[in-house]
């Protein structure tokens, strides 16, 4: 990673977490399987852009894919 | 308005054949295509004769490549047509990206004031080749135009190749000591030769169609790039409508991996497809065809003294406009360090940064045209998912317009951190070694004129600004601009375009091909530029 920019895997939201969660599932309410899966991917770009570093992206999509392995 | 009148050009019997005078050549090249034709006009302009041997008779049949990039219109001005191409070619600026029955956004490709040339025309490769033959005959001793004449083998040795060549005369053997194989996508040479061709071929098929059609369906009064993503009149495809010369309109439909090319192609078959983009405005088909786009290169561009370059070298999907502009590039690398090999100025090592160089800008044009190629046909679900929403977020949010990739438009490639050019601190005021020189408008002795006709086929030292000289002499040309200039030799900036874009009291070495190949701040001296040009001409490693 340059920039010195690093991702994050210990935790950031603290006591926001719960509200976060609450707000994801709130915003997925309702939804289709389609539906949310549309959500999701404008959710994956809009976040992209904010976090805006290439680098913190990649290790975060590296992150999200050996997670799931 | 009448369609393009194909000429067939002379074939001439060979002096070969003929069995008068023949010599040893310098240069050869096989192909009359833009990028050969390219070729020979540039080593004319460096007094390096050429011959150039093409199986066909007649300019590209079917328009085929029609964008222009800005940096090609400046090498062909450099080689003398450009100023012909500009004003025949159809100049556009503004292009607007559709999603299904709206405009998602628009852009303006050149907002910028102050160049020569703008950002692209549009110009039928039958146009481009027809004025390049036209310039190369205007070098009747130095280019030799071979029409009807198929290269059918060639023998490489140490110190040149040696071509077979067929004729309706029969055959004959030429020799040369350089041989470039601008024979184009399919290279009969790079085939004979065996080499790897590695890259990438799409599945899917585009409808590629020229319709000559007298109303404009723009609803502008200038012309415009437009493209569709899954529009109503050709439901989940993407399809790209643009202007050329003589009323003649480009239009590509993407048909789909399972499409019957053979099927597409039917007149019965094409019109109503296009009948339901422009409506019932009147029309006629001028050429048809449809393609698979691949995305390869060589793994090196020489091979002794066989130098590839244009399609012959790298192939890329045409969303980008990369092919042809991709090609002119090379020739306008390749040429000038040619030209000193030939002269005694250089050895054979300046060609490796022709490969180097060219196989760099090569690559950038690949990557560009694939992700291109891959957005517009989404491989799975999840694919088609993101680039939908991308579209529907690029509605509203602009950075989700930077995401869509209807094709990245060829850019000049910029050759910072390659061998022949000095390194220097990045300076957020100057421009970077490598890069390409942007034009700008100047005074030449109180006329109008542009920074770019006074660089380029040879080197330069340019100064901007009151720039300490340097110390003793430095055989080199020097090209002085300053905010006063008038004097011979000088060159006034009196819209400061120069300055904005170069930096004040800052100086360059200049390549022949008008790239960037050192910087100087505030002062030069001898010791530096010397230095500086050795590398430049390959002297140092
Ligand atoms: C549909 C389409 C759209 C395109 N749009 C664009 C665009 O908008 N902008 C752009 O920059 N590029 C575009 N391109 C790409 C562009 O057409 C090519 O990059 C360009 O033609 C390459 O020029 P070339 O001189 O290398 O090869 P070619 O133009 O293919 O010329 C090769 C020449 O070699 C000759 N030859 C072949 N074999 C032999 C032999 N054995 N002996 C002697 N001569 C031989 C051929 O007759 C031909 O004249 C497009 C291509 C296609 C197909």
């Amino acid at each position: 990673m340059t920039n010195g920019s690093t991702m994050h895997l210990d935790d950031r939201l603290g006591a926001d977490g719960d509200d976060f969660y609450h707000h994801l599932m709130e915003a997925h309410e309702g939804l289709s399987l389609e539906q949310s899966q549309n959500l999701n991917a404008r959710l994956v770009l809009i976040m992209a852009n904010q976090i805006g570093d290439i680098d913190i992206l990649k290790s975060v999509l590296t992150a999200a894919v050996e997670a799931g392995r | 308005m009448a369609h393009y009148k194909y000429e067939p050009f002379d074939y001439v019997t060979p002096p070969e054949v003929a069995g008068g005078e023949t010599r040893q050549y310098q240069v050869a090249i096989i192909g009359a295509g833009p990028i050969g034709l390219a070729a020979a006009i540039d080593l004319a302009l460096h007094d390096v004769p050429t011959v150039v041997v093409d199986d066909n008779n007649v300019v590209s049949v079917g328009s085929r490549a029609i964008c222009w990039s800005k940096r090609t219109l400046e090498i062909f001005d450099r080689l003398g047509v450009g100023e012909r191409m500009l004003e025949k070619g159809v100049t556009w600026k503004v292009g607007r990206l559709f999603h299904r029955d709206h405009e998602v956004y628009n852009f303006d490709l050149l907002p910028e004031d102050g160049h020569k040339m703008p950002a692209f025309i549009n110009l039928q490769q039958y146009y481009v080749e027809q004025y390049l033959v036209e310039r190369a005959r205007e070098f009747p001793d130095l280019i030799d135009l071979r029409f009807k004449n198929k290269v059918i083998a060639q023998d490489l040795a140490d110190d040149g190749v040696t071509l077979q060549i067929e004729t309706p005369d029969g055959p004959y053997s030429l020799r040369a000591d350089y041989v470039i194989a601008c024979d184009g996508a399919g290279s009969p040479t790079r085939h004979r030769m065996g080499l790897r061709f590695d890259g990438h071929t799409f599945h899917e098929q585009f409808l590629i169609a020229d319709v000559d059609m007298p109303e404009s369906p723009f609803k502008t009064e200038h012309p415009e790039r437009w493209f569709w993503f899954d529009p109503p009149f050709h439901n989940g495809q993407s399809a790209l409508l643009h202007k050329q010369p003589d009323n003649i309109y480009r239009i590509d439909l993407q048909l789909g991996p399972d499409a019957d090319a053979e099927e597409e192609k039917k007149e019965v078959n094409v019109l109503p497809r296009i009948r339901a983009m422009v409506g019932d405005k009147p029309f006629t088909l001028d050429w048809v065809s449809v393609y698979k786009f691949t995305c390869a290169r060589l793994e090196r561009f020489v091979h002794g003294r066989m130098i590839f370059a244009g399609d012959s070298a790298h192939v890329v999907s045409p969303f980008g406009a990369r092919g042809g502009n991709g090609g002119i590039q090379d020739t306008d690398n390749l040429c000038w360090k040619l030209a000193m090999i030939i002269k005694g100025d250089a050895s054979d090592a300046l060609l490796e940064t022709y490969d180097q160089e060219r196989r760099h800008g090569s690559d950038e044009n690949l990557l560009n045209s694939s992700r291109a190629t891959n957005f517009m046909t989404p491989k799975s679900q999840m694919e088609a998912i993101f680039r939908n929403e991308t579209l529907i977020l690029a509605e509203t949010m602009p950075f989700a317009r930077k995401l869509v990739n209807s094709g990245r438009l060829s850019e000049p490639c910029s050759l910072t951190g390659h061998d022949l050019q000095t390194p220097a601190e990045p300076d957020p005021a100057g421009l970077d070694p490598g890069m390409s020189c942007p034009d700008a408008p100047v005074l030449n002795q109180g006329k109008e004129s542009w920074l770019l006709d006074h660089l380029g086929g040879r080197f330069v030292l340019l100064t901007i600004g009151d720039v300490a000289l340097p110390d003793s002499p430095v055989e080199i040309d020097h090209l002085s601009v300053t905010t006063r200039g008038s004097d011979a030799g000088t060159l006034e900036d009196h819209r400061q375009f120069v300055a904005d874009r170069y930096g004040d009291v800052t100086a360059y070495l200049i390549r022949p091909d008008q790239h960037i190949a050192a910087r100087f701040e505030g002062a030069v001296s001898a010791a530096a530029l010397n230095e500086a040009l050795k590398r430049a001409r390959g002297q140092q490693s």
